[in-house]
């Protein structure tokens, strides 16, 4: 069955954008026809300004290639290839309202094909720069290591599974599953050992501003995942040098144990993160 | 929506007469056919009448060579599974490239239990090479399994030559007759088939039973051990309902089968020769003689399978691709690959598969939507003329 959100279904249906622009300043082509999907993607850009004014797609692919082509231009229009350069395949998928796991890589593919049509405008092949150690990794889809790693990075990748659905690689006669298996546990270790980057922030001399900024940073990422995970929150409610004042919501509202909350997880994440002179305060309506 | 339905090699429609015939052993009849009890008892005798439609449809003379199961992949599992027991000096297995999975599966995980497997290749219409099986039989061969007709493209194999072969070297003979039970018709009293799988639901009967053929004098190891239903040959409680189903869907099949070789073949003709003459750039997948009568698979070049499947869904239309992206895999059918389909077709292909359920006005309703989808997809590929 078809697996697919409305606003794939929709771009399916209806794409936007087919065809190709003519003498257009960028031209971006992906795939090929024995892979199972391919991409040409042709761009109108406005010299002086660097911008995307108009974007054509032609697609061999299923729906939810077809739909992420159409998406793809539809996004990048506007824009200036600065901005574009920036779009993931992560963004197409979301624009899309998700993607099933196995057609992640469509996603994968618009982002590729814009890429290439970048470095096309900026008067450089692609290829060019990918050169050096690159290794093929799927033979069948020639699928090389860079490109692994890089999805494997980018989409917090952690099985050969989903390497398959993002890359296709180990897809087809599935040889290379143990070297791709490799590459995932050599970049996961070597991601481990690496210092963790939110520490070297850590009590440095910072501008209000900062600290502003990483107090409500680590609030939202160290703290409120484990009070919703018990239906409870909490929200910042001011900052007056040191002293930090939030109030608490949800289950927390009522809960005896909010004064120990406040102490051991709050104010205790705050000193580990921002500073230790943190104090942390409760407000109640 | 009316749903025009052309994926008859997935499944079927269960017969209207094949639900009534079933409707009493849902309700009222529920008795255990193993009971002393005259109301249990006496089901053993519907049971019994089911294995003789079957038995008609086969054209097999001892009713005791017929065994129930659950589905074609229990048939098939038990033949090879049975054929290896009962031979354990013997560890090598001959079939296809372009078998179903419920054989190339298990012929996979058996090479990593020792076995070893010769998959004989198929060219370019699908068919094998008599004389490539011929040498592949050696001292150690225990079995031959090889499908009666293809369930992608629908060619039929030359079953009569390679039982024979088989008989000649001593070796076991299965084959997969999922697709061909109904469809066309044989007498297994002049082949000298020894075991032989086929499914409810590829003949109007319903999902969730099947049946063995067991030529008498073939050694046999039961696959599901329990107690002493069928024999001792595959225990469990029977599936009573759709047993009867069944032989129902059986006793119906042989009633038509002429219809199904001439009305329904003039109909998949008809669709196939229309599709050919009405959109360039396509082919038809498979030998077209040596083909069932109600399948036609047939490629779209420069398309892709799923966005075709897709927007013929959007019209009701329910048919089956080959293409990377509905094999539940990244690569394209292994029966296409196989036969060596060029690679600008290869994942733009459709199957068709008819019934006798299918009417003129389907084939109109087709040929109404298809051709605008085909050119539509087109002009959506960089490859599309």
């Amino acid at each position: 069955m078809w697996d697919y959100s409305e606003k794939v279904k929709e771009l399916f249906k209806n794409p936007r954008n087919v065809g190709e622009i003519e003498n257009p300043e960028a031209v971006g082509e992906v795939g090929s026809i024995i892979c199972g999907d391919a991409l040409k993607l042709t761009l109108r850009v406005d010299k002086k300004t660097d911008t995307i004014s108009d974007a054509k797609f032609k697609t061999f692919g299923c729906a939810s290639a077809i739909a992420s082509s159409s998406a793809l231009t539809e996004m990048i229009k506007g824009m200036t290839i600065e901005q574009a350069a920036k779009i993931t395949n992560q963004d197409i998928a979301q624009y899309l309202g998700g993607l099933p796991e196995e057609k992640m890589h469509c996603s994968v593919m618009g982002m590729e094909a814009l890429e290439v049509a970048i470095a096309n405008y900026r008067g450089r092949a692609i290829k060019k720069e990918m050169v050096g150690e690159e290794k093929i990794i799927c033979k069948c889809f020639s699928v090389t290591d860079k490109k692994i790693v890089r999805a494997i990075k980018e989409n917090n990748l952690r099985s050969v599974e989903e390497v398959t659905n993002y890359t296709k690689a180990g897809g087809g006669c599935g040889k290379c599953k143990p070297e791709i298996e490799k590459l995932l546990k050599e970049f996961w270790e070597k991601e481990s050992t690496k210092p963790v980057p939110k520490k070297i922030v850590q009590k440095q001399t910072l501008t209000n501003l900062q600290k502003i900024s990483l107090i409500q940073e680590t609030i939202e990422r160290e703290i409120r995942p484990s009070l919703k995970a018990d239906g409870g929150d909490i929200e910042l409610v001011d900052i007056d040098h040191n002293k930090v004042y939030v109030r608490f919501l949800g289950t927390c509202l009522g809960c005896p144990a909010t004064g120990i909350t406040l102490k051991a997880l709050v104010e205790s994440k705050l000193k580990e993160f921002v500073n230790d002179s943190i104090i942390v305060e409760e407000m109640k309506n | 929506m009316r749903v025009t339905y052309v994926d008859n090699n997935a499944t079927t429609a269960v017969a209207p007469e094949v639900f009534e015939a079933m409707k009493p052993f849902l309700t009222t009849r529920y008795g255990n056919p193993s009971s002393m009890h005259a109301f249990g008892g006496e089901v053993h005798h519907d049971i019994e009448e089911a294995r003789q439609n079957i038995a008609n449809l086969l054209g097999v003379s001892d009713l005791s060579e017929i065994i129930f199961t659950s589905c074609g992949t229990e048939s098939d599992n038990t033949a090879i599974m049975s054929t290896l027991r009962s031979n354990p000096d013997k560890r090598h297995i001959i079939t296809t490239k372009v078998e179903h999975p419920a054989i190339l599966s298990l012929c996979r995980y058996l090479e990593t239990a020792g076995y070893r497997v010769t998959y004989l290749n198929v060219d370019g219409e699908g068919l094998i090479d008599i004389n490539e099986l011929r040498s592949a039989i050696d001292h150690d061969t225990a079995l031959v399994s090889v499908m009666y007709a293809n369930n992608e493209t629908g060619v039929i194999f030359p079953i009569e030559e390679i039982a024979e072969i088989a008989r000649v070297h001593n070796v076991v003979f299965h084959t997969d007759a999922v697709q061909a039970v109904g469809k066309i018709p044989f007498k297994l009293t002049e082949i000298p088939v020894d075991l032989l799988s086929l499914s409810g639901h590829k003949l109007h009967a319903p999902k969730g039973v099947g049946a063995l053929y067991v030529r008498r004098g073939t050694k046999f190891s039961p696959f599901l051990i329990g107690g002493h239903q069928e024999g001792g040959r595959r225990g469990g409680t029977e599936n009573v309902a759709s047993v009867v189903g069944l032989g129902k869907a059986c006793a119906l099949a042989q009633a038509h089968i002429i219809e199904e070789n001439s009305r329904v073949k003039i109909l998949r003709d008809k669709l196939e020769k229309e599709i050919l003459q009405k959109i360039p750039h396509t082919r038809v997948n498979g030998n077209r003689e040596k083909r069932l009568p109600n399948t036609t698979n047939i490629s779209f070049e420069f398309i892709e399978g799923e966005a075709i499947l897709l927007m013929l869904d959007e019209k009701g239309i329910a048919a089956s691709s080959g293409s990377a992206c509905t094999s539940g895999s990244l690569t394209p059918s292994h029966v296409l690959r196989g036969m060596g389909v060029p690679f600008t077709y290869l994942q733009g292909s459709i199957r068709f598969s008819l019934s006798r359920y299918n009417t003129e006005e389907d084939i109109g309703y087709i040929m109404e939507h298809l051709p605008p989808v085909i050119k539509r997809l087109r002009e959506i590929s960089p490859y599309g003329k």
